[in-house]
């Protein structure tokens, strides 16, 4: 197959980028879309040229660690699908593609299709987590836990943090990814106690990073590759509401200290 | 910890947009229901059953409230309402464009709807309406010759005879409809009151409440211009407060 | 070289026990004093940071990805042993001790086992704790299912992907220590040296991946989390970017290096589609259960596989091992494979791979039973592959996917520098020459919840705090020798692109050193080896400078540590002259192909110490000892 890509390159954060193109031959149908990058850089490379830089770390759509943002879609055309489980037979031979990186004031390119995504690291450090230390801790069987609401947890907790809801929302905005974290802990038992200051801090931090709002478009759960539904997103208002309409949750400050 | 306070994070400000719209649907509910009862013919002393309308929102609230009082009153909410969703949702609009300062080459949309890809123009268009709309119907200031203070039946007839209003009236009523139907879906699901299991049938009220609205306010400039309506009575021949002295 | 395990003393049940009694311990206001580096932020970095911050040693955490969440922990997919017994099963920490020594065909150290089964209960509580929503059942209870090759229910899950959830909750845990600022975070740095001064370990000096800068840090104590080696082989089930630098670079400094020999290979993966793959997914195992494995009976088949006549399908599993069949354990299933497509039967464009066919499964069972059973898998494959198992054979062929061989640790997880740890499947663990299955995670949590933050006061409590700070001379060296490699690897101008190199040492590897061995290839890798290394040196083409984001740079670096550590591995694989777990050397075989060890000779450790450039290594052994449970052949045939 051959294609004609259009890739933004930028030498470093500090920089300013432009797309470029370049012709590729030979690439075969079952090459990933990150194989198809590495075979372009083998290429770049071995002519002295500088490789397109691009992030990809398991390459089994876990790690959250691989963007681009291919021909105007987050994670390329295929549904629940990261860029690295794409694979190049979706694309007609001859075409042409387009590549950029993840598109946000809180997102800043690093290098080419590499950004800065610790804005995400700093919402969870904000209350992501239930304050527990290392040791011995009550025997889990001890409180039950609903197995419909330990699957909705689940279906929450299995965010990868890749940032394509923020990429492909119109404001980008990270409310999905917010909401997804708040909703993992905000249904268990176990996150309870600091439920309230949670909600409060993360929506806050969110905000600090320079996110945008949330206006219901749904581009975000569309993109997502884990598929986390929007309904998370009612949730996180609804916590938030929550949170605000009682601010002293004395059980749960008592608990955070 | 201190807190930025509830108007200050982006979703307090979502809060404060959906609340004031809902303020906004349930005024537009009750304003259709008064407009539709344009249709309902006179009643027996001759006057135009929606005048009578009229006078009964100038006039509720008394005695606790003088004429016309309580109706200010409700027009102080529907101002803050309007004031309060326009300002919040710019002050979004100016936050989110900030939040992408670098553009796509190439986007593509997959699940937003026209209805919510366009609020932003739907809505400024509907603000211009609402201002053309004061100065056309409840001040008369916009074509003061066809203009009787409190005279709705007549007002109305004589506005929608004429076809420019007719259409602009209706241009307005898609708009509004293209609004509501992003609108009020989505705010189930700002304030949080979505759920998995109800979700379609939330869609599915957005849609029948955005098309009642829309046949409901259309009808009244197209029943009049297509329709087969009696003509207003002349104020002289009405009892007192509908005309006559 | 100094390989005293300090294994405490008393009945095996009571070790760990009388040892945390015992310990020395750093008091709460001293250990703020006390600074701590993490290399790796997986499941052993991330719960080994957090739970010592949280204690109050001041803990910088490095990892080279973008965020601690995303090391490949995350990947793991099937679950989490613990002897809760929860399913009334029979199960107990002497179950678990014994499945876990005799599937590592006994060659761990008894009491880090003992003590891995006992603190295994005590992970799923903690995780628990931490919001991981594991699946229950309808009643609320944990749910618990089963596992390779074992007789009781044991394993804790969250679907497929009980490593990310894991993961989450040491991340979140850490997220926590570094919100209250217990834990100092610097992501997207790699380990470039550590720093050893008067024999012990005082710090790292690290590259930042965006900019280029090497900067130094110093410590008390540094504990590497830095994952296993299997990317030696180029293509594995690891992440791309998983390396051995951080190890080998601790190997150079004077860490022994334990059986980097033993490597684990899971026989159910997608094959390589051709020679731009760049790395190997894994399939559940529980696919053999209903399929059946098959190879074209005469070399260059042409026809599409069903169109191929039931005469014509070699079964070669269910024919040479009729009692087991499709099941046999993991090492038998993936020599087997090899054996066929080296006999030139392989399927595939790659020829490297065999027919796992659910033809008969559907006919028999139905298409929506096996839809239920395997649906997602199913189309997991076809996403990749591009074909449906519903209407062709599945292809599959194993590949890397852990390394039970590491740094040397003794039973504080300290490795023979000291004050330098080594946590999870850097070190060479207690899994002997085998894992069992949803172990890895229990060991890496054990390791990083429980043991090191114990284990750590004992040595950091015998030294003064700060004795040394990033400013000494050691550092200056250690970063003009990063300096002086990175411009080595600039400078060298040639044409060959590092993936190019990598793709042909994994290529040595895996033909010589892989799944199954022998004198002669080991011995012929040798030679090859050295070979690949100085065309490496003379032939690298290395754009751009150090002082930027260079991916072909990093890639470089950790490759010239693969290309000196490949030919450790193959030395030991050549020094261990006998089979035992996942190191089959086919010169030692059961009747039955199963491995045969040699307890006489063999049953210990094998520790290499570096001897500097160019120099052959030296190995030591740390005898193993069988007491609570003798040795036994192992045996899963009857």
């Amino acid at each position: 197959m051959k294609f004609r890509l259009n890739v933004w390159r930028q030498g470093s954060e500090q920089e300013k980028g432009s797309m470029q193109s370049c012709e590729l031959d030979e690439v075969s149908s079952d090459m990933s879309f990150l194989e198809m990058l590495d075979y372009l850089n083998e290429t770049l490379i071995s002519k002295g040229e500088e490789p397109i830089a691009f992030d990809s770390d398991c390459r089994e759509g876990v790690c959250g660690m691989c963007s681009l943002v291919i021909n105007g879609q987050a994670h390329g055309p295929m549904k629940a699908t990261t860029t690295c489980q794409t694979y190049m037979r979706l694309f007609p031979d001859g075409s042409e593609i387009t590549i950029e990186p993840w598109r946000a004031g809180a997102f800043p390119v690093l290098r080419d299709l590499i950004v800065n995504r610790s804005s995400f690291d700093r919402i969870m450090q904000a209350g992501g987590y239930i304050t527990v230390h290392s040791g011995p801790k009550p025997e889990p069987n001890s409180v039950p836990i609903n197995q419909q609401v330990a699957e909705e947890s689940l279906d929450a907790a299995v965010c990868i943090g890749c940032g394509a809801c923020v990429a492909a929302c119109p404001n980008g905005s990270a409310m999905l990814y917010t909401a997804a974290k708040v909703s993992h802990f905000a249904l268990l038992p176990q996150g309870q106690a600091e439920r309230t200051d949670r909600a409060l801090a993360m929506v806050d931090q969110m905000q600090t990073e320079g996110f945008g709002s949330c206006r219901n478009y749904a581009e975000c759960e569309a993109a997502c590759p884990k598929a986390i539904s929007i309904n998370f997103i009612g949730q996180l208002n609804r916590e938030y509401i929550r949170a605000t309409a009682k601010p002293c949750n004395a059980r749960g400050q008592m608990h955070a200290q | 910890m201190s807190r930025t306070h509830f108007y200050g994070t982006l979703v307090g400000k979502k809060v404060v947009v959906a609340v004031s719209g809902v303020i906004l649907f349930g005024f537009l509910l009750g304003h259709m229901t008064g407009n539709i009862k344009v249709f309902l013919g006179d009643e027996a002393n001759g006057v135009p059953k929606i005048d009578v309308y009229g006078y009964f929102l100038r006039t509720m609230g008394e005695p606790i409230f003088s004429y016309g009082q309580m109706l200010w009153i409700v027009r102080i909410v529907l101002i803050t309402a309007l004031l309060a969703h326009v300002v919040t949702v710019i002050l979004l609009a100016v936050h989110n464009r900030n939040a992408r300062p670098v553009r796509y080459a190439q986007t593509k949309r997959i699940a937003a709807t026209p209805s919510a890809r366009f609020m932003m123009w739907s809505g400024l268009f509907i603000l211009a309406f609402v201002i053309f709309h004061i100065l056309h119907l409840t001040t008369g200031s916009l074509d003061p010759k066809h203009f009787v203070q409190d005279r709705v039946y007549g007002n109305l007839y004589r506005a929608f005879h004429n076809g420019g209003f007719v259409v602009i009236y209706v241009t307005a009523m898609v708009f509004l409809a293209l609004h509501l139907y992003h609108g009020i879906w989505s705010l189930f699901q700002t304030l949080g009151l979505d759920n998995p299991d109800r979700n379609k049938r939330l869609r599915m009220f957005a849609a029948l409440a955005t098309l009642a609205l829309l046949l409901g306010f259309a009808s009244v400039p197209l029943g009049m211009f297509l329709g087969d309506m009696p003509e207003p009575p002349n104020p002289a021949n009405l009892p007192p407060p509908y005309g006559g002295r | 070289m100094n390989l005293d395990p300090r294994i405490p003393d008393g009945p095996i049940e009571d070790k760990w026990e009388n040892h945390v009694n015992h310990i020395r311990l750093v008091g709460p206001r001293n250990r703020p004093h006390y600074r701590v580096i993490v290399v790796g932020t997986g499941l052993a970095g991330a719960s080994a940071a957090s739970s010592m911050a949280a204690m109050g040693y001041k803990v910088d955490a490095f990892c080279f990805q973008d965020s601690p969440r995303r090391a490949h922990s995350i990947a793991a997919q099937g679950g989490i042993n613990a002897s809760k017994n929860y399913r009334n099963d029979g199960d107990s920490t002497y179950r678990l001790f014994y499945d876990t020594q005799k599937g590592g065909d006994y060659r761990s150290r008894e009491a880090n086992v003992w003590r891995l089964a006992q603190l295994s209960t005590q992970i799923i509580d903690q995780a628990v704790a931490q919001g991981v929503p594991f699946a229950r059942e309808y009643g609320g209870m944990l749910a618990n299912r089963s596992f390779g090759g074992v007789l009781v229910e044991r394993t804790f899950y969250c679907r497929g992907e009980t490593g990310q959830q894991l993961l989450l909750g040491a991340c979140s845990a850490l997220a926590q220590q570094i919100h209250v600022g217990g834990v100092k975070m610097h992501t997207r740095s790699e380990l470039m040296d550590i720093v050893v001064v008067d024999g012990r370990a005082r710090g790292i000096v690290v590259r930042d991946l965006i900019t280029g800068e090497v900067t130094s840090h110093a410590a008390d104590a540094v504990v590497l989390a830095t994952g296993g080696y299997s990317n030696v082989f180029n293509l594995s089930t690891n992440a791309k970017n998983c390396n051995v630098t951080a190890t080998w670079r601790a190997y150079r400094r004077g860490a022994g290096f334990a059986n980097p020999c033993y490597n684990q290979i899971h026989p159910t993966c997608i094959p390589a589609a051709g020679e731009h793959q760049s790395k190997l997914t894994l399939m559940s195992e529980s696919l053999r259960n209903d399929g059946r494995i098959w190879v074209p009976r005469k070399k260059g088949e042409q026809r599409r596989p069903t169109d191929i006549p039931e005469e014509d399908r070699f079964y070669y599993l269910e024919e040479r091992y009729p009692r087991f069949g499709n099941l046999v354990p993991r090492d038998v299933a993936s020599r087997n494979a090899k054996e066929v497509c080296d006999e030139g039967l392989g399927v595939g464009p790659t020829g490297r791979g065999v027919f796992l066919d659910f033809r008969d499964a559907i006919k028999e069972r139905g298409h929506d039973v096996i839809e239920a059973r395997y649906g997602n898998l199913f189309e997991m494959y076809k996403r990749i592959t591009d074909e449906s198992p519903f209407e062709t054979p599945m292809r599959i062929y194993p590949a890397p996917h852990y390394t039970m061989g590491g740094l040397w640790v003794d039973y504080d997880l300290m490795t023979t520098i000291p004050g330098l740890f080594a946590v999870g499947e850097a070190n060479f663990s207690d899994h002997g020459a085998n894992r069992l299955g949803a172990s890895s995670m229990m060991q890496c949590l054990a390791d990083g919840y429980f043991i090191i933050p114990s284990t750590i006061g004992n040595y950091l409590s015998s030294h003064p705090y700060g004795e040394i700070q990033a400013d000494h001379s050691a550092f200056r060296e250690a970063e003009a020798g990063v300096h002086a490699l990175t411009d080595k690897l600039l400078s060298i101008g040639g044409k060959t692109s590092p993936a190019a190199i990598h793709r042909e040492l994994g290529h040595l590897m895996e033909t010589k050193c892989g799944i199954a061995r022998n004198k002669q290839d080991l011995e012929s890798a040798l030679k090859e080896i050295p070979l690949l290394r100085e065309r490496f040196w003379n032939d690298l083409a290395v754009p751009g400078t150090g002082a930027q984001l260079n991916q072909a740079l990093e890639h470089a670096g950790r490759l010239a540590d693969f290309l000196e550590f490949a030919e450790l591995m193959v030395l030991d694989a050549l020094t261990r002259d006998e089979s035992c777990g996942c190191h089959f050397r086919t010169e030692h075989q059961t009747e039955e192909g199963e491995a045969l060890r040699n307890d006489d000779k063999f049953a210990h450790v094998s520790v290499w110490e570096h001897k500097g450039t160019d120099q052959k290594p030296e190995m030591h052994t740390e005898p193993l000892e069988f007491e609570a449970l003798p040795l036994a052949q192992r045996n899963y045939k009857t």
